[in-house]
């Protein structure tokens, strides 16, 4: 996810300053990851010579100098061309999964043992999610969805590929 | 070997067949249920997680094999024993409710009671709070084609837990729901079957369902097979 126009995206509700950005961005965005302060300075520089932002104030007091920063029209156009520009559906036509299943049947392992233990790892995440969700707001409930959403996907490709190892066994062996 | 009462399995099944007509269903199916745990048996269809669940809940006979509950050999007792013992120990809850059309929810929740011979008064009072707690309180007084289908495998879920079970076996509970209603099914069945010290054979082909419970085993072609992950 592009961090920089995620902060274009929250600072088109309003000026703010460096932290305050890092706060919204963790608060909204940043479960698993928090930005680092380096980060949202860094980013903001970018941002500020690409004449995506500028400086709408400066704030003088005991500390360091605080810059706000505003969304200029070039960026409100950034923003909006990613919002309605759709993500890249994913094919996922290399997936390590398919590589070690057919990998175990060519060398004569147990490709079985392969997706059951697969099976059992993403049941594991997807417990720890559930979990997660059981205890969060709206916005954990979702974004725990939505990788659960993904794990269930991979764990319906492990049950059909498992359903059909004899076939695959047949095609994959020398 | 023969389950222990005291510190043992509440539930287990050793190497249990079960065949219709030519058709092997269960081939040495094994599986272990501790007091108060959630245990999803997944599986494709057809490959014997709904006959095991029968066998664990004393409605199918095994043609070898036992199973144990609390230590005692279920699947030599007598019809009647077994039928008592589903009524006082075991709670179900199946895809489809299966709720008496012709009573209300609250009647209903309170009929499990009303057959252990507790007088209406008490039994109703009783399925109220359950029904509170599951959050259909507003269906009490609809007959079950009254409700949504979600409201429905609630009021099944009250009257699966209103006598208080050691067991609740549910069968793809939220197979006909929406995945709204089905999380919600889930979050409040889990819940009050934890708040209750009920163990759960949780039986399902969902990964996300399956997600709710605490261990999964997995049924292959009438085999049971479970993995241990290394921490």
């Amino acid at each position: 996810m592009s961090i920089g126009l995620t902060l274009l995206g929250l600072l088109e509700t309003g000026p703010r300053h460096g932290y305050d950005l890092k706060r919204a961005y963790d608060e909204h965005f940043g479960q698993d990851r928090p930005l680092h302060y380096g980060q949202v300075y860094s980013t903001l520089s970018r941002l500020l010579r690409d004449g995506l932002v500028e400086v709408d104030g400066v704030e003088v007091g005991e500390g360091p100098e605080r810059k706000r920063y505003a969304i200029t029209s070039a960026g409100v156009t950034d923003v909006h061309d990613w919002l309605i520009t759709p993500e890249r559906p994913e094919p996922y036509l290399h997936s390590t999964l398919y590589t070690k299943v057919v990998l175990a049947l060519m060398s004569g392992r147990s490709a079985a043992e392969v997706l059951d233990v697969q099976r059992a790892s993403h049941l594991e995440t997807m417990r720890g999610l559930t979990r997660r969700k059981l205890t969060g707001d709206l916005a954990d409930q979702l974004i725990c969805d939505h990788a659960l959403f993904h794990l269930e996907a991979d764990l319906r490709w492990l049950e059909l590929t498992a359903a059909r190892l004899d076939q695959l066994a047949k095609e994959v062996r020398p | 070997m023969s389950a222990e009462i005291d510190g043992g399995p509440l539930l287990e099944a050793v190497d249990v067949h079960k065949a219709f007509g030519p058709t092997p269903a269960l081939d040495g199916a094994a599986i272990r249920l501790w007091p108060g745990e959630v245990v999803a048996v997944m599986g494709p269809s057809g490959s014997g997680k709904s006959t095991l669940l029968h066998c664990l809940a004393g409605i199918l006979r095994p043609d070898s094999g036992t199973v144990y509950y609390r230590g005692a050999e279920l699947s030599s007792m007598s019809d009647v024993a077994r039928s008592e013992l589903r009524r006082t120990d075991f709670g179900f809850v199946f895809q489809f409710g299966q709720l008496v059309p012709e009573l209300t929810c609250l009647e209903n929740v309170a009929l499990p009671l009303r057959l252990g011979g507790q007088r209406r008064r008490e039994a109703e009072r009783a399925a109220t709070e359950w029904l509170e707690r599951l959050e259909v309180a507003d269906v009490a007084n609809k007959r079950p084609g009254e409700t949504s289908g979600g409201q429905g495998q609630r009021v099944a879920v009250a009257r699966a837990l209103v006598t208080g079970p050691k067991v609740v076996f549910a069968d793809e509970p939220t197979g006909a729901l929406d995945s709204l209603n089905g999380e919600r099914v889930m979050k409040l069945l889990v819940n009050a079957a934890k708040d209750t010290g009920a163990a759960v054979v949780l039986v399902t082909h969902e990964a996300r369902v399956a997600a709710y419970s605490d261990r999964e085993v997995v049924v292959r072609d009438g085999r049971t097979r479970q993995v241990e992950l290394a921490q």
